[in-house]
């Protein structure tokens, strides 16, 4: 059992000014955010300079804490435990309780920061371009840089609160962005569905910290000294805890029901084809590459509890590979028909992430990160690419099929970087997508998921198949629409009705062209990385290129007990972890652990660094006697090249298949599959079922909406109607019949003569008091203040 | 004290809120002035909370806050509706309720 607690011979993990100080990451854009919206107006570049800097200055800490966890990983002994750089400070203390603020870094939340401030920083560049003499730049660059702040914080965030007012932040800055040209009504509804919709999961999120928290804090308290709260506390208590059964189900499935909203998961994935409606550089940031994410990166954050909680590996099906295998198919299939390119690359990105959750939930945890982290290059890229496409040739319009075709000769180099980033997302050999998908479908196989894997197939089938529709009906064939010239300035699309766009409708009109430096360099840097990216973790060269494995999956290692770290107590001074693990690891493993255990010399120390490096972890399966665990034991299927080329395959013949369709349906004038929806009644049926989004929209509105409030208010009425009216009627009766004696007695004789004597007192104090009443509020307000005044004086002089 | 601190800041912020509602003409200038003298009531409870270490005083101040929003929604639209019938907000002028 000791062998097990990982009292492996340990060298001191390094650290460095940047780790212990990855907290400011997300401040740098959060003070610019203010400095914007303060000042932003008054600069000469309308506080866009004040963004993309911001962006740059997190990213280059975020790169500098990267390189330096990544020294950490490198100077740590073969199975030693990596302790992940937390620091904690309380925030506010109430009722007892600690509400703890601080960073908790380890490599997962390294990549997705060095990400999201990667491509926040692109995207802004893009935008000084895309956005040029908007009317509301200023604002659009504050919320812009509200929002990376908002997912960056989420990102470090040591406990949920703290995660919790990222997420929010991400949200109301997705409202704002979504609705940046609110003047249109379709894209401000689109801007409520959207924040309603993630709301509504939100609901999970408030629900399962809560119960995380109040099953786990004094678990956490008494073995680690954090709060419940605590990212690292509540990944402990689950694998370590015995946490009970019903508990950490219901706090799972809750926080899964938040990550479903956030994550456009079905059956909440409404909303995110419709905030297509904001910006396009808002499209690409927070509605593919980073925001959405935050659902994908809250299951691998916490991904003890859902592992437990959802008893992931433990049996052949579970609610997020259900979910995610649904997703991934329902979204693909929405793809199809849609003729908007933006709502093309949403319904992909639902798909995707659909990809990243089935992997989370059949223990495929790295390869879903990795998935994270190629597929926000390549996302990016391709939106991106359509904005510069509508920006550029299409007058605006996104419409593929009105506006598009041909582009790829007056555009070769957003053609080219396109076409790059379609082959990554697809899955093709070199590009970074196959990196990452293929692993996730390898890896759900070699789990034991086979029908997910399957779903996963046919999914990069459906993938390879629309990608190709998409970029035939935009680049190939002939111009169309706009494209070709045609102005058409009442277009459906929010742009064209601005003010801003005379200057370059003048181009417009000149027909499509390429864009400049500002928005084709990121699309090229960005097709650069969809091409490369997946050299990072490039399973089939063998073990030497799994970089990522190595310095991002956490090591599922039994930790010796650290019962005394005071971790949560520190206030403003840095938690022990930090200062000293390994000094507390290796100078007092064995007091920790338990004391009659002897010392273990300097052999049996190797000895059990081999074995824990290579054997099999208890950590995941049951709760080890001694020491705690941070992370399931988790399998990685071996690479095989068969395997590969037969998924490799199945997409490429996706892409032709969906080529020749594509030929035959837009540029021949007769054919088989011209107007086949219309001729076949069975094809028009499920083509009228996709165009109306699987009728989700009418359910969600017309069925749940009406069909809980009309019941309530059709209820209610007839209560009112037949009960109440009753009741009323009856006590009316009688008070009648009461009322009238009263009224021959009582009311004539005495009350008449005491009224009337009343009224004339009340009429010489109503003309006396008349001038007090002069209608005006200021006037009133100064009496009533002046009365209190003079009973707060009243009330010093009889007190004292 | 500290708390002194806090008290004289919300006697402060109290005196301008009532200055602002006798003294403004414009409606929503006096809707603001009644957020200051609802903050100053806040940051007294506050100050009394963390002196007497007792939740009650954050709490109350919540339900304050929550309250004050609705207040001020009623409020504006109720100025809304005024300005959409005199195309003018000012206080002054809306006298027809007068004795």
């Amino acid at each position: 059992m000791f062998a097990e607690a990982s009292t492996v011979a340990h060298e001191a993990l390094s650290s460095g000014w940047f780790l212990e100080h990855a907290f400011l990451i997300p401040i740098i854009p959060a003070v610019a955010f203010a400095l914007i919206i303060f000042f932003g107006k008054k600069l000469p570049m309308k506080g866009s300079e004040l963004g993309v800097l911001s962006m740059i200055g997190s990213l280059v800490f975020a790169v500098g804490a990267a390189l330096q966890w990544i020294h950490r990983v490198n100077g740590a002994g073969e199975g030693q435990f990596i302790d992940p750089v937390i620091r904690s400070w309380t925030w506010w203390n109430s009722g007892g309780f600690h509400f703890g603020i601080g960073q908790h870094i380890d490599g997962l939340s390294l990549t997705i920061l060095v990400v999201v401030a990667f491509i926040s920083s692109l995207v802004q560049i893009y935008s000084l371009e895309y956005l040029r003499g908007d009317r509301r730049y200023t604002h659009f660059f504050a919320s812009l840089t509200l929002f990376s702040a908002g997912m960056l914080n989420m990102v470090v965030a040591e406990n949920m609160i703290q995660l919790i007012l990222g997420w929010e932040i991400m949200g109301l800055c997705s409202f704002m962005l979504i609705g940046h040209w609110w003047e249109e009504g379709a894209n401000s509804r689109a801007a409520l569905k959207a924040f309603f919709t993630t709301r509504t999961g939100d609901i999970g999120l408030l629900v399962g910290t809560s119960v995380l928290f109040f099953s786990a804090n004094s678990w956490t308290q008494e073995h680690l000294g954090v709060s419940g709260f605590s990212i690292r506390g509540l990944s402990a208590w689950a694998l370590t805890g015995n946490p009970g059964h019903a508990a950490i189900t219901v706090g799972a499935v809750a926080l899964f029901i938040a990550c479903i909203g956030k994550s456009g998961q079905f059956p909440l994935h409404t909303w995110l084809p419709d905030a297509m409606a904001g910006p396009t550089p808002v499209s690409s940031l927070l509605h593919s590459s980073t925001m959405v994410v935050a659902g994908v990166f809250l299951v691998a954050r916490l991904y003890p509890v859902f592992f437990k909680g959802m008893n992931i590996l433990g049996s052949g099906v579970n609610l997020i590979t259900v979910i995610g295998g649904i997703t991934i198919v329902v979204a693909a299939a929405l793809a199809f028909v849609q003729t908007d390119i933006k709502k093309v690359l949403a319904y992909s990105t639902v798909s995707q992430l659909g990809y990243m959750m089935m992997g989370l939930g059949a223990g495929a945890w790295m390869p879903a990160v990795f998935h994270i982290f190629t597929h926000a290059f390549f996302k990016a890229c391709l939106f991106l690419a359509a904005g510069s496409i509508s920006h550029s040739a299409s007058h605006h319009s996104f419409e593929m099929k009105k506006d598009m075709g041909g582009l790829r000769k007056f555009m070769p180099i957003t053609f080219t970087t396109w076409i790059i980033s379609t082959l990554a997302l697809c899955g093709v050999f070199p590009f970074a997508g196959f990196f990452s998908k293929d692993e996730i479908i390898d890896n759900v196989g070699h789990n034991g998921y086979t029908v997910f894997m399957v779903v996963g197939l046919v999914g990069a089938f459906m993938t390879a198949a629309y990608m190709t529709r998409a970029t035939y009906l935009t680049f190939f064939g002939e111009p169309r629409g706009a494209s070709a010239g045609e102005s058409h300035d009442d277009h459906g699309d929010a742009h064209a009705t601005h003010d801003t766009h005379d200057t370059h409708d003048a181009q417009a009109h000149h027909g499509p062209h390429e864009s400049n430096l500002l928005i084709t360099v990121p699309l090229m840097i960005l097709a650069t990385l969809a091409l490369g990216a997946g050299l990072f973790n490039a399973t089939p060269f063998g073990e030497s290129w799994e970089r990522m494995t190595k310095w991002v999956e956490p090591r599922s290692v039994v930790v010796a007990d650290m019962a005394h770290a005071s971790v949560g107590e520190t206030r403003g001074v840095r938690t022990d972890d930090t200062v000293a693990p390994p000094m507390m690891m290796s100078s007092t493993p064995t007091a920790t652990a338990s004391g009659e255990e002897t010392p273990v010399g300097g052999e049996a120390l190797t000895t059990a660094s081999e074995s824990s490096a290579h054997a099999e972890s208890v950590c995941g399966t049951s709760a080890p006697e001694m020491g705690t665990c941070y992370a399931p034991q988790l399998h990685h299927a071996p690479f095989k090249w068969p395997k590969a080329a037969m998924s490799v395959v199945i997409v490429l013949l996706g892409m032709l298949i969906s080529w020749l369709i594509s030929v035959q349906m837009y540029t021949k004038k007769a054919g088989f599959f011209v107007g086949l929806t219309s001729r076949n009644k069975l094809l028009a049926l499920g083509y009228g079922f996709l165009v109306n989004k699987y009728y989700l929209d009418h359910l969600y509105e017309k069925v749940i909406v009406h069909g809980i409030a009309h019941p309530i208010a059709k209820a209610a009425y007839w209560v009112n109607q037949n009960i109440l009216d009753g009741i009323i009627n009856g006590v009316g009766l009688v008070t009648r019949r009461v009322a009238g004696w009263v009224y021959r007695n009582v009311d004539q004789r005495v009350v008449d003569g005491a009224v009337n004597g009343s009224g004339a007192v009340a009429r010489g104090t109503g003309n006396a008091l008349r001038p007090v009443q002069s209608g005006k509020v200021s006037q009133y307000g100064a009496l009533l203040f002046a009365a209190a005044a003079v009973a707060g004086l009243v009330l010093i002089i009889v007190n004292t | 004290m500290l708390v002194n601190q806090f008290l004289i800041l919300a006697a402060v912020l109290f005196c301008i809120g009532v200055y602002g509602v006798i003294a403004r003409r414009n409606a929503v200038m006096v809707l603001m002035s009644i957020e200051l003298i609802l903050n100053s009531v806040n940051i007294n409870f506050l100050a009394f909370a963390l002196r007497n270490g007792s939740i009650d005083g954050h709490v109350f101040a919540l339900y304050i806050i929550a309250i004050a929003a609705a207040e001020v929604g009623v409020g504006l639209a109720l100025v809304l509706l005024v300005y959409r019938n005199r195309k003018s907000i000012a206080l002054d002028e809306l006298s027809e309720m007068k004795g």
